[in-house]
């Protein structure tokens, strides 16, 4: 078990120094000059060599890489003597635009989106594995029919036009919920949920319907499984099958998607915070990428990257704990 | 007189599937006997309906199919019985040993939760470690070893043949009346094909169970069967005691069968098949 744990947490190192190297070529090898975008319209070659120097892009790529990744761990300095300027780790640098550190920027935002994914992972979680049940139930009669034709129209209709549509629909034509204010949770926890419920709705049509299609076919596929046929020759009530023959063999690859699809989101739902206009994690990938801001483009994509592969883990993680045969196979 | 009265009585069974090309009849007609303790080999290639009828007497058809006839168990009316009075019967009077005991053991479960699973749906009132026990000691009864602490393994850490004795341990824990082993011991190597059915012989001849025994292998039929049926497209070709079939078959289609069977004098890479057609 220690050595399944170092491996997996040797693995996520390599892939996440792979992962820094190459969003590091890209933005700051292969992308237009730092430097003459920052210096402004009325610029001089001087002025340019200064902000190089200060930003250490005169240096060699290693020395550049090397110093961003210790940033990343303990800190980095901008500039020398008194003009230094001291950014702490984890060090992502400061944005182009606005001067800030990119990573305060990413944590004042990583609330919105945080609470944007939770919503709607529990929401398409829930929706999707029920919808998927009772389409098993139900198998080829009217009830699954209807529901695949939903998951059909889930899957095919994009976000922004979900999105706005709701929008237009119920607040604009309806009038059924407020027009979104930004409230804090504690302020007026009515206000709050509702500015959430369209973003949480839009978010998880996609996924539910996807989970509601996997869900089925586990089922159905358990089903016909020989231990369930055990089972009933065991003489159990089809409840007593259904519950513990059926369903936790069917359930547990939902896990495993689960946890890939929730931290992907944790990392920002770029077109559904845009639309809605939510100051998330998201929003800023889409504001920085028009604006071309790349400290702050590297730092949303590594935190992506980094929430992908700690959920990817810790699904490993679940799935000694969930499947028998993964945890005491490595054992004996 | 009621030991005059057979265990199972089944007449005029008849299995059938209705498809886009009509009725398909994989079982015509089929009745036998099986006395209280006897034990009964029913052979045929695969297709031949030996494995519906034994699903039909446990009442777990796929679905689609058509049951008519009559099976009685020891003076019941099987056929007739609601879905919940026939869950009483499985388990706890029929039970059932499958083929491939790997994929029909949960592999989610440790062997003990689901030997003791059976005990628990028939008997109420039963206690988590009483039912623990009943698994306990129906793994000793198949002989196996440090049965206490196997019983909280799961089916994958179990051997080929360990799986297949783990299946029987979990008909015995009901004692039932009748225990229908379709192909126990086709997915098994041949050395553990003679244990588990010496196995089946032991715990017939200590409880009193009758024994249904499904399969396409003659050699495994006569070692453990008095009686035997013989199946052919879902046709009854022939059936009488073990001694009969064997030393004078009736049928030309069971001739054949036992010509089938390979002897160690064969002629090296002379196999004689029953030649006929591919079942559908």
């Amino acid at each position: 078990m220690i050595r399944f744990l170092v491996n997996r947490l040797l693995g996520m190192a390599v892939v996440l120094l792979l992962v820094c190297l190459f969003t590091y070529v890209i933005f700051f090898v292969l992308s237009p000059d730092p430097a003459v975008q920052i210096c402004g319209k009325n610029c001089t070659p001087e002025a340019i060599d200064r902000i190089r120097a200060n930003l250490g892009l005169d240096e060699p790529f290693r020395t550049q890489f090397w110093t961003f990744l210790t940033g990343l761990f303990a800190g980095r300095a901008y500039g020398t003597g008194a003009n230094a300027i001291e950014c702490a780790a984890p060090c992502l640098g400061y944005s182009f635009q606005t001067s800030q550190p990119v990573t305060d920027m990413i944590l004042q935002r990583l609330p919105v989106s945080a609470t944007v994914a939770v919503g709607a992972a529990v929401l398409w979680l829930l929706a999707g594995v029920a919808a998927g049940l009772l389409s098993a139930v139900k198998e080829g009669r009217f009830a699954d029919r209807f529901i695949a034709g939903l998951t059909l129209t889930g899957m095919s209709v994009p976000n922004y036009v979900l999105a706005l549509s709701l929008q237009f629909l119920l607040v604009v034509t309806l009038g059924w919920l407020p027009f979104p204010q930004a409230v804090p949770f504690a302020e007026d926890p009515g206000q709050w949920f509702l500015n959430f419920l369209m973003p949480w709705t839009v978010l998880s049509i996609g996924a539910a319907a996807v989970y509601t299609r996997l869900t089925r076919a586990n089922v159905i596929e358990t089903l016909q499984e020989n231990y369930v046929r055990t089972a009933r020759a065991k003489g159990l009530s089809p409840g007593l099958v259904w519950r513990r023959h059926a369903l936790r063999p069917a359930l547990t690859p939902i896990v495993t998607i689960f946890g890939m699809d929730f931290a992907g989101l944790l990392g920002g739902a770029l077109i559904t915070e845009t639309v809605f206009g939510l100051n998330g994690v998201g929003k800023l990938a889409a504001d920085s990428i028009t604006k071309n801001d790349q400290p702050v483009i590297m730092g949303v994509t590594l935190l992506a990257a980094f929430l992908v592969v700690v959920g990817n883990m810790v699904v490993d993680l679940l799935y000694t704990a969930i499947d028998p045969r993964v945890r005491v196979g490595s054992a004996t | 007189m009621t030991d005059q009265r057979p265990l199972l009585r089944v007449r005029d069974l008849t299995v059938g599937f209705t498809t886009a090309a009509g009725r398909v009849e994989v079982v015509k007609r089929l009745g036998f006997d099986l006395a209280r303790g006897g034990a009964l080999g029913i052979v045929g290639e695969s297709g031949s309906g030996k494995s519906m009828t034994s699903l039909a007497i446990m009442g777990l058809l796929p679905k689609g199919a058509e049951r008519t006839g009559s099976i009685e168990l020891d003076g019941t009316e099987l056929t007739t019985l609601r879905e919940r009075q026939m869950q009483a019967v499985r388990g706890d009077r029929i039970a059932m040993v499958f083929q491939d005991p790997l994929s029909s053991l949960n592999p989610y479960y440790t062997v003990g939760t689901q030997i003791a699973e059976a005990y628990r749906a028939h008997r109420t009132g039963v206690t988590r470690r009483q039912a623990r026990k009943v698994a306990i000691e129906a793994m000793e009864r198949v002989h196996i070893k440090d049965a206490a602490r196997r019983v909280d393994h799961y089916p994958h850490q179990f051997s080929g043949g360990m799986r297949q004795r783990v299946m029987i341990a979990m008909t015995l824990s009901m004692e039932p009346d009748l225990i229908i082993a379709d192909e126990p011991t086709t997915a098994l190597d041949v050395t553990v094909q003679a244990q588990i059915l010496d196995l089946l012989a032991e715990i017939r001849r200590d409880t009193g169970a009758g024994l249904i025994l499904i399969t396409h292998d003659l050699a495994v039929v006569s070692e453990v069967a008095d009686h035997i049926v013989v199946m052919r497209e879902g046709d009854l070709v022939e059936q009488g005691t073990a001694e009969q079939v064997f030393s004078d078959p009736r049928a030309d289609y069971t001739r054949m069968l036992l010509d089938a069977v390979p002897r160690i004098d064969d002629e090296i890479g002379l196999l004689r098949t029953t030649a006929t057609e591919e079942p559908r």
